[in-house]
């Protein structure tokens, strides 16, 4: 299987749909021309193989980006914005909320929205909080949009194929730290699911539930713990809204144990509604409290040794692993 | 009229140091590890920053964007503090917080460097507000670019700005580009500040390459805003020698344009006219460059010698 960046492999997705499918449009800033030269990223190539008609760059805009996106998807076109970093989500998210979110149900499900969103997210490159703010519970505690958030770039590739076929708003998030790791990608038509979890690894012992750039680290923690006899099952929600209840609960039904693990912050974070849904449904056959592991309650800060900080590592896993597994 | 000739020399001082504050920094992003996150310089258009705050008075307050250094600098920022900033150490004016992009120094009115585009304005709406609910004789400064000028925070803004006669001043720095779009492909206006007939206030075209027209455009808009007329919107002329940031390699600029407007450097163009004029000697300049020099040389040694913050240090300052 080719070895690709999940920035290609997204690219590809996008190419492959474009190819396929002439309702499909790209907007967004630098989505043709971009301060960037890199042909790893994206969007890269898309205009010069699509031309201006499909790929369209915009002033720097926001609301207008998202609502463009709202008003030609309530027509029939097939969307797929971006908005630049994850904190300016905040400036699209009327759009998104009020409005892509809800006028399907407001029509009394006459209408469709068929749009992706895609959002450039993650922390790691210095740039502070105004470009690092992972804010997938918010999108998430939005009924009416679907949200998904990749690992891997096979992922990307088929998680992206999807939420463009699919005929409701999707908020895909997408790690920049991860658009320059490779992986295997399946070639032409690789589709995978909005809603079902992943396993990533099976384990016996004790649950990790992690998402997006974070399930390298999950992965860090789990090869160091398996040379200390604890098997780690490691579950990649991939789509948070909806939510894999059932595989989240197969797997801590088996392991009794359950560490939640995302790189955005702590309060209100989506590791707290994957608690909850354990805690209805599981509680009894948990053999241990559960554990959190997340970016502290503050915003990412810019200097390298605090960023490092606020950056989930594998050692924090680690020490919730062995937390749970002291309590027999 | 005429300039005094103590303004064309602070003028020219900051000029000269902005020029080599960021000379520094596009010589420091080459080595790998020194500074982190993304660098955004503003070498070109230093004139906007010294010539408007040349203008303005210590209790007036700027607001500013990611292209902030000039803008600070001319404020009083120490060099000293700003580079620590930068390089992410604890002696920072922000403890490392911020780094590069959301500059805050609140101490010398400046306390809000907004790196989403179109933030600004608001926050300025705000800062003017409360200048003139207590009836404080000072004016808000608000830089943008002109991209920024097409976010709808940019219009809401303005609109609440005049309608309430806020003493702000808008400066909208035109460099021809917001990232890779050239004027033209982001927006119809030939001019950002023909905008300003939307709001009910004035808008004028200043060289924004000439300190000394910035500083006097802005001392009519001082005024204005200060006499309770209301505010203005200024659109500085100007040009972006580097790219975005220091990693974007320009493609999308053409080499002759760059160098087209290289030759109306704003550092060059001050300096010129004062030797010519007679209004600094060839002494007086060189003992400038070298104060210049040295403040940007003592900056860069402080924050190499400075510590990075603890990594428990980023659990504070988050509530007062
Ligand atoms: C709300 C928001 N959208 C996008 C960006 C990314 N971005 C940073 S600067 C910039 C261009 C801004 O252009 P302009 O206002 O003309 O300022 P300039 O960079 O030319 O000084 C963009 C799109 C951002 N920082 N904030």
């Amino acid at each position: 299987m080719p070895q690709l960046t999940m920035g290609q492999a997204l690219n590809q997705a996008l190419r492959e749909e474009m190819t396929r499918d002439d309702t499909i449009f790209i907007a967004g800033e630098g989505v043709g021309v971009s301060i960037h030269d890199n042909p790893m990223l994206p969007t890269a190539g898309l205009l010069k193989d699509f031309g201006p008609r499909r790929v369209r760059d915009t002033p720097v805009s926001e609301a207008a980006i998202a609502g463009l996106a709202v008003g030609a998807a309530e027509a029939g076109l097939k969307p797929v914005v971006e908005i630049m970093f994850n904190p300016f989500f905040t400036l699209a998210s009327d759009m998104i909320v009020n409005h892509a979110a809800k006028l399907r149900y407001l029509s009394g499900g006459k209408s469709t929205f068929p749009l992706v969103v895609r959002i450039k997210s993650g922390a790691g490159f210095g740039a502070g909080c105004q470009h690092s703010h992972n804010l997938e519970a918010w999108a998430a505690h939005c009924p009416g949009l679907k949200v998904v958030m990749p690992a891997t770039a096979a992922d990307a590739k088929g998680l992206l194929k999807s939420a463009i076929r699919d005929p409701n708003p999707v908020i895909f998030f997408e790690d920049m730290m991860l658009y320059f790791a490779p992986g295997p990608v399946p070639e032409g038509e690789h589709l995978v699911p909005i809603g079902p979890a992943d396993i990533k690894r099976p384990g016996k012992d004790v649950t990790v539930v992690t998402w997006s750039r974070m399930l390298g680290v999950a992965f860090q923690a789990a090869e160091q713990l398996a040379t200390e006899g604890i098997e780690v099952e490691i579950v990649d929600l991939r789509t948070l809204a909806p939510l894999d209840k059932a595989a989240i609960l197969a797997s801590v039904r088996k392991t009794g144990r359950l560490v939640v693990l995302h790189e955005a912050t702590r309060t209100g974070g989506f590791a707290g509604e994957v608690a909850a849904v354990v805690m209805e449904e599981a509680f009894e056959r948990l053999k241990a409290p559960l554990r959190r592991v997340t970016g502290p309650d503050i915003p990412v800060p810019a200097s390298p040794p605090l960023e490092r900080f606020y950056i989930p590592d594998a050692g924090q896993v680690v020490t919730a692993v062995k937390d749970l597994v002291s309590f027999g | 009229m005429t300039v005094p000739k103590g303004k064309l020399l602070e003028m020219l001082h900051f000029l000269l140091l902005s020029r080599r504050f960021e000379e520094a920094l596009t010589e420091l992003c080459q080595i790998e590890g020194k500074i982190p996150g993304m660098m955004i310089l503003c070498t070109g258009q230093e004139a906007v920053g010294a010539g408007v705050v040349a203008a303005l008075r210590p209790e007036d307050v700027i607001i500013t964007n990611h292209r902030s250094h000039a803008h600070l600098l001319a404020k009083g920022a120490d060099p000293k503090a700003l580079m620590a900033e930068i390089y992410g150490k604890r002696t920072g004016c922000n403890k490392g917080k911020s780094g590069t992009l959301h500059l805050a120094l609140p101490e010398i009115g400046a306390p809000c460097t907004s790196t989403v585009v179109g933030a600004g304005p608001p926050i300025a709406v705000g800062r003017a507000f409360a200048q003139q609910y207590r009836n404080e004789p000072a004016v808000t400064v608000c830089f943008t670019g002109d991209g920024a000028s097409d976010e709808g925070s940019f219009h809401e803004a303005l609109n609440l700005a005049s309608l309430w006669r806020l003493p702000a001043i808008f400066v909208c720095e035109n460099n021809l580009y917001a990232g890779a779009q050239r004027l033209e492909e982001h927006t119809r206006v030939e001019n950002i500040a023909d905008r300003a007939a939307g709001y009910g206030m004035p808008g004028v075209v200043v060289d924004g390459n000439d300190a000394p027209a910035l500083y006097t455009a802005t001392l009519d808009a001082r005024a204005r805003a200060a006499a309770g007329d209301g505010p203005t919107l200024i659109e500085c002329k100007t040009y972006r020698w580097r790219g975005h940031g220091e990693s974007d390699p320009q493609l999308y600029q053409p080499k002759e344009e760059i160098a087209a407007w290289r030759a109306l450097c704003p550092v060059a163009r001050l300096r010129d006219a004062m030797r010519a004029q007679g209004l600094i000697s060839a002494e007086e300049l060189s003992a400038m460059e070298t104060k210049v020099n040295a403040l940007v040389r003592e900056a860069i040694r402080f924050a190499e010698e400075s510590p990075y913050p603890e990594p428990l240090e980023a659990l504070e300052d988050l509530y007062a």
